[in-house]
């Protein structure tokens, strides 16, 4: 793997609160890679950091080689966008036009598209923008930009969900035309999933999780029916969750299934489901990451 | 009602499996389509961006489940303008869903019908009067 960002050792305190520990993790070059975590996991934080807004306490951050703070070479080769971004007494047309001048891949071409997908209004004042229509235009700026590192912090909030997954489409058409290293960040996993090569999943402030998102499928297998089978088959095996209703009980094993578990000679009164990434996401952030994607802490 | 998997017997004819990593299943939805002809030989397979934006997957997925077909010698690359049916393709994917069918229908068949004390010879009337309710219906 090629890294176009470097995180190494990135510390912050902030108020006595460590809202990065130590985390250590390198961005894919050229790949969609979905930052996934709870609210205060630390996402936000290390995003800025990495687009020089924000400090490290300790510990570095390298794009491309360079450190981003207050490097305009690599700033301009950045885009962020982030829920809520703040602009100055603006247009949504002086928005656009401050961004053509700013980013050197800016395609007007496709900004004009995405206005007229997102109905956007140029002679509108951005801070009369309800959130929706403000988040769509973080989308448009943070397109067309083409940066060749692009970091997207939940870019959809407030927009329904015709139009996120234009969002979707529109970020994927773009990015199979003009690949770029991309970040998201996002609480909507399963409906980003197809689109994440890999998973960076944070927990306070630390990194749980670091896999390519094929690794993924297939790790955790919600197993279902009588209680015996099911304790038969959960025998030696990792479980991270297990209810149980009469005689009837549902447990989630972790580890790839073999032939004899999903073959025809399992016992036929047994359900296996996929979990999905989602769910996944969320029992790696309270559980023992499984052996095969343990984190090698170096 | 021993089986009660979420997957609808289409899926499981092709092979389907949720759990199966994505570039698996757009190599499996790519075979099974050959397989029914949808695609026939000599025929221009999508793209990996057309395939990417249908399926809103990411592009390198779906390169990736192209490229399982290539290496099988089902999909046959011709410089400049993309990936074709090979000739034989579907005659082998058919071959291989009959091997599938045997094991994961017919087998698993006759083990429930033994536990129920199902003999062969009744088994066979079973399958022949479903056969004839599906024709009379039909017909």
């Amino acid at each position: 793997m090629t890294a176009a960002i470097t995180v190494t050792g990135l510390t912050r305190r902030y108020r006595g609160k460590l809202t990065l520990d130590q985390v250590s993790v390198g961005f894919e070059a050229g790949a969609i890679t979905g930052l996934l975590g709870r609210n205060g996991a630390g996402k936000t934080t290390l995003l800025r950091i990495i687009a020089g807004q924000e400090f490290a306490s300790d510990g570095s951050v390298r794009v491309f080689g360079d450190s981003p703070a207050e490097n305009d070479r690599i700033l301009r080769r950045m885009v962020f966008v982030r829920e809520d971004q703040a602009y100055p007494e603006f247009k949504v047309g002086d928005a656009l036009r401050a961004a053509s001048w700013f980013y050197p891949n800016w395609s007007g071409e496709l900004a004009d598209g995405l206005m007229a997908d997102f109905a956007l209004p140029r002679n509108q004042a951005v801070k009369k923008l309800s959130r929706g229509m403000r988040s769509a235009l973080g989308i448009v700026i943070g397109l067309a930009a083409r940066a060749e590192v692009t970091l997207l912090d939940e870019p959809y909030a407030g927009l329904d969900a015709v139009a996120t997954q234009l969002f979707y489409d529109r970020l994927l058409a773009d990015y199979a035309e003009h690949p770029r290293t991309i970040l998201l960040s996002t609480h909507q996993v399963d409906e980003a999933a197809g689109l994440l090569e890999r998973v960076v999943v944070m927990d306070q402030g630390r990194v749980v999780l670091d896999a390519a998102t094929d690794d993924l499928r297939g790790t955790a297998t919600r197993v279902s029916g009588p209680a015996l089978a099911v304790a038969e088959f959960t025998a030696r095996r990792q479980v991270w969750d297990r209810r149980r209703m009469g005689s009837q009980e549902s447990a989630v094993v972790v580890g790839p299934l073999g032939e004899t578990d999903r073959g025809p000679a399992r016992n036929p009164r047994l359900t296996l489901e996929p979990v999905s990434l989602q769910e996944l996401v969320r029992y790696v952030g309270t559980r023992p990451a499984p052996d095969n994607l343990q984190r090698t802490t170096a | 009602m021993n089986d009660v998997r979420e997957v609808s017997p289409v899926q499981e004819m092709a092979g389907l499996d949720e759990g199966a990593p994505l570039f698996v299943q757009v190599a499996e939805r790519l075979s099974a389509e050959i397989a029914d002809g949808g695609l026939a030989e000599g025929e221009r397979v999508p793209s990996s961006n057309e395939l990417a934006a249908y399926y809103r997957i990411n592009p390198a997925t779906a390169a990736k489940g192209i490229s399982v077909l290539t290496d099988e010698g089902l999909l046959e690359k011709r410089r400049g303008i993309g990936m074709f049916v090979a000739a034989g393709a579907r005659q082998r994917l058919l071959e291989q869903r009959r091997t599938h069918f045997t094991e994961h229908y017919v087998e698993p068949m006759v083990t429930e019908a033994a536990r129920l004390g199902i003999g062969t010879d009744e088994l066979v009337g079973l399958i022949r009067a479903a056969g004839h309710t599906r024709e009379g219906a039909t017909a």
